[in-house]
């Protein structure tokens, strides 16, 4: 039986990690590449590297700081953050990503993630969607969430899919940062309309968060989170090793 | 040393990086002479089959890779670069491989649960069917990260398989030939113990 992925995301600007607390036997938390070290040892089932830089400068420093990674790390890495053409692409899978995420690149030009699936493989391509109810609407929102396309989300995920996305990463902006759990009616809708793997994202706060989505939706792929791995608020191993327990297939 | 066979296919960063990673020289090359040189071959292979195997026919490679196996070098091919060592496949019509592993490559649509996703992604467990020199560090419930949608079919070669609703082939072997559908350099420890195994045959 294939497992249940627990997935790290690694904020990165300007070559270091945005959010990053204390770790034992981690001299600097800040080191993207000493992160994602710890991340796997600790048995995360994946990384996501988030590049949250504006500039040139920062976008170099991104890609050398992923080569560095790619060179320690032998776990799958997915790239997120300012992808938005097919060179894009080309740039950090050139430097050991195995997956690159897009979101509003997808939203400025559609056609960018059948591009992509044709020369890459669906399996390559993950369509991140940040998602909003508005009027009891799932709405899809741009620019890190702060801007309402209008579009449903729904149906928009679907079409990515139908163009070559091999993964969806649906981030919930209503539980997103509030620590109450996974947005299980969303989550719920997206994987009934898409036959590819969903990833969870927004809202864990414990680990029994990561329980009840397994176990309340066992066609839910995933579970990512950030700060709460950063944190120490919910340590790998402890999940996993509830995970097990609890009868969710695990890499242990 | 390692040969990783450069035929134009894929991403071959990580593969080297896992190789240096267990303190073993690899080189990237389609250079017959260094291929000859070295003591051990990797195949590997991203993408659809057809272009692949073509590429790998007009690079001339494939013939150099049936000279080193027939010369008892081993070799081990990995996700499509091991689909690609069986006699041919049924992806998008009906291709040739290189014959060095008989069997052939169908969907895993055929034989898995309709109700599963495709292509089978993520890590699962290897269950071991045949002893290989391969699996010495292997430990009962060891996962592996797979990404595939064909599978090695109808082959008698099978070391392990991987459960997904039904049994899909992960690695196959006969004599000095070596095979993983799975990505041993994106497996954490135990997909670099593999390669450890694999350079220590």
């Amino acid at each position: 039986m294939i497992t249940k992925r627990i997935i790290p995301c690694l904020d990165v600007r300007n070559g270091r990690v945005v959010k990053g607390v204390n770790f034992e036997g981690l001299n600097d938390v800040a080191s993207p590449v000493e992160l994602a070290q710890y991340y796997s040892s600790c048995g995360a089932d994946e990384l996501v590297f988030y590049d949250i830089t504006a500039s040139a400068e920062g976008r170099a420093l991104f890609t050398d700081i992923l080569t560095e990674t790619a060179k320690k790390v032998f776990i799958p890495l997915t790239v997120g953050g300012g992808i938005n053409t097919v060179a894009d692409f080309d740039r950090v899978l050139k430097c050991g990503a195995d997956k690159v995420s897009v979101n509003s690149g997808a939203i400025r030009n559609p056609d960018l993630i059948g591009e992509a699936a044709k020369l890459y493989g669906d399996q390559c391509v993950v369509i991140s969607a940040d998602v909003k109810r508005v009027d009891g609407v799932f709405r899809v929102f741009a620019k890190g969430g702060r801007e309402n396309t209008g579009m449903e989300a729904i149906g928009w995920i679907k079409r990515c899919v139908d163009n070559g996305a091999g993964e969806v990463v649906l981030n919930s902006i209503d539980t997103d940062g509030v620590k109450g759990g996974f947005d299980l009616e969303m989550l719920e809708a997206v994987s009934n309309a898409v036959s590819v793997p969903v990833i969870a994202s927004g809202g864990a706060g414990k680990i029994e968060d990561f329980i009840t989505l397994f176990k309340t939706l066992p066609k839910v792929d995933a579970g990512l989170a950030a700060s709460i791995f950063h944190f120490g608020e919910v340590k790998i191993a402890d999940l996993k090793a509830e995970m097990a327990r609890n009868g969710i297939p695990t890499r242990v | 040393m390692v040969a990783i066979i450069d035929y134009g296919v894929g991403n071959l960063f990580s593969l080297q990086s896992s190789f240096a990673a267990i303190g073993e020289k690899a080189v990237v090359t389609a250079d017959p002479e260094v291929i000859a040189k070295a003591d051990r071959l990797i195949l590997p292979g991203v993408g659809a089959f057809e272009d692949a195997a073509k590429k790998l026919r007009e690079s001339g490679m494939a013939e150099v890779v049936k000279r080193e196996v027939k010369n008892g070098k081993p070799i081990m091919g990995i996700c499509l670069g091991m689909q690609m060592l069986l006699d041919k496949s049924y992806e998008y019509g009906e291709h040739e491989g290189l014959g060095l592993i008989h069997g052939s490559v169908r969907p895993i649509a055929d034989v898995i649960d309709p109700s599963l996703k495709i292509p089978h992604i993520g890590w699962n467990r290897l269950i071991v069917k045949k002893q290989s020199p391969l699996f010495k560090y292997l430990k009962d419930g060891d996962c592996v990260y797979f990404v595939h949608s064909y599978y090695a079919a109808e082959c008698d070669d099978v070391t392990a398989v991987a459960e997904y609703s039904a049994e899909l082939t992960a690695s196959v072997e006969r004599e000095n030939v070596y095979g993983c559908q799975f990505h041993p350099e994106k497996s954490g420890d135990v997909g670099l113990k593999i390669l450890k195994a694999f350079c220590e045959i």
